[in-house]
């Protein structure tokens, strides 16, 4: 049996509707203590969602909802004290200044650490006595993460952190998830539709998709069995090929480029003896993401 | 040591960190003795996950490239000569590979390539 330490997270069979919408759907995921988790899918896939679940803001309408071994809608306390939250709207109360924010959460939590928090105002370049509502949607994101950060959560749950930013931004975000990680071996759930920042940061990905889980697995192990394979037929044939694992497939004529999950062997094997094999390389998690998804993600921003 | 890390071109981090810096080490911009900047810092400023960073290191440590000293950091190994020059051997031998098969699609025969290459090197060599 895993004992409490070794997932702060076990979510099992969870289902939710909105009306007629399903927004998730027999959803099972368990996320190890340490290391960084990479959530992704569309706007809409269902993200949010979860992460609501997590913060006992929704409760479960069939299956469980495990944080820390606990259920966050029957011991809240317990559960949000160890959690640091930045919100995808940042519903900070903009009639606030920064200082002021920082001493109101501080309240809420016996762990925050005042000095980390000054440290990281000045890391943020956070003026202390600037209203919320002045700030801009940068520093209102940097704002946020140290009112997550500061409190030295268990579990730091982020939800689209850079969405909306400008470049320099996002960086500074990258930077302290990646610092949050390398310093405490805590656990960070990243939740994002920017497929680049989660295959520089994540060790683990799930992929979300229309309230359904698609793929969770170690980075490295989805990077080492999905491949991308240009074919050119040699013996005539046109018909677009097929064989298990097979994800994607492009092209036309005598020529196709396929993106599959397993062994490049196999995959020859399956394809037969009329074929000649230009090219193999990995593909990019975004193009992973495609290749199972069947279409982009959304990368317009709101 | 200046590192470029870039998601989109589908290659795993660890290797195009692997790549770069046996590249650097082929082409004498990592000389032996070097030392490499500590994981966490290498982690930040390429802003990726430090484990890949610390995959890159151990692949390298075992090529023999890269060889840490107790409590002290990582260096690049002395006497790397030979194995610098597999690596250059290497790197020539994949842009090689490249040209035939480009070549080849455009059905140039190797035998004219050949002659290409060597007209090429004299016009290089002129003044």
């Amino acid at each position: 049996m895993d004992t409490v330490s070794d997932y702060v997270v076990e979510v099992e069979g969870l289902g939710r509707r909105f009306k007629r919408t399903v927004a998730l759907e027999g959803f099972s995921l368990k996320i190890p203590r340490g290391g960084v988790f990479g959530l992704v899918g569309e706007n809409g896939a269902g993200k949010t969602t979860l992460i609501k679940h997590l913060l006992g803001l929704y409760k479960a309408e069939q299956g469980t909802v495990r944080v820390f071994g606990l259920d966050p809608v029957q011991e809240p306390e317990k559960v949000l004290g160890g959690i640091g939250y930045l919100s995808e709207d940042r519903d900070l109360p903009g009639w606030m200044k920064v200082k002021e924010l920082m001493r109101y959460t501080a309240a809420f939590y016996p762990k925050w650490d005042p000095e980390y928090a000054e440290k990281l105002r000045q890391v943020f370049e956070l003026d202390p006595k600037a209203k919320l509502r002045t700030l801009s949607r940068g520093q209102l994101a940097k704002a946020g993460l140290l009112a997550a950060l500061a409190h030295r959560p268990d579990l730091l749950l982020l939800d689209e952190p850079s969405s909306g930013l400008d470049p320099v931004v996002r960086r500074e975000i990258l930077s302290a998830i990646i610092r949050t990680v390398a310093d405490e071996g805590r656990t960070v759930l990243f939740s994002s539709h920017l497929l680049d920042e989660v295959e520089r940061v994540a060790d683990r990905v799930a992929m979300i998709h229309q309230g359904k889980l698609v793929l969770d697995a170690p980075m490295e192990e989805i990077k080492d069995t999905h491949h991308r394979m240009t074919i050119r037929y040699t013996n005539g044939q046109t018909a677009k090929p097929d064989f298990p694992g097979m994800l994607s497939c492009q092209g036309r004529g005598n020529e196709w480029t396929i993106v599959f999950q397993g062994n490049v062997n196999a995959a020859k094997e399956h394809l037969g003896n009329g074929i000649e094999i230009l090219q193999v390389e990995s593909p990019s998690l975004e193009e992973i993401f495609v290749a199972r998804v069947g279409r982009s993600i959304s990368i317009e921003e709101d | 040591m200046h590192l470029h890390i870039s998601p989109a071109e589908g290659k795993p981090i660890y290797r195009q960190i692997v790549d770069q810096v046996k590249y650097l080490i082929a082409a004498g911009r990592l000389q032996a003795g070097e030392e490499l900047p500590p994981i966490r810092v290498l982690a930040e400023e390429l802003l990726i996950n430090p484990n890949t960073v610390a995959r890159a290191y151990r692949e390298l440590e075992v090529a023999g490239l890269l060889s840490k000293r107790q409590g002290a950091g990582t260096y690049v190994s002395g006497g790397g000569s030979p194995l610098a020059h597999q690596e250059r051997l290497r790197i020539i031998t994949e842009r090689i590979d490249a040209l035939l098969v480009e070549a080849r699609q455009m059905d140039i025969p190797t035998e004219e390539l050949m002659e290409l290459i060597q007209t090429r090197e004299k016009l290089l060599n002129e003044p």
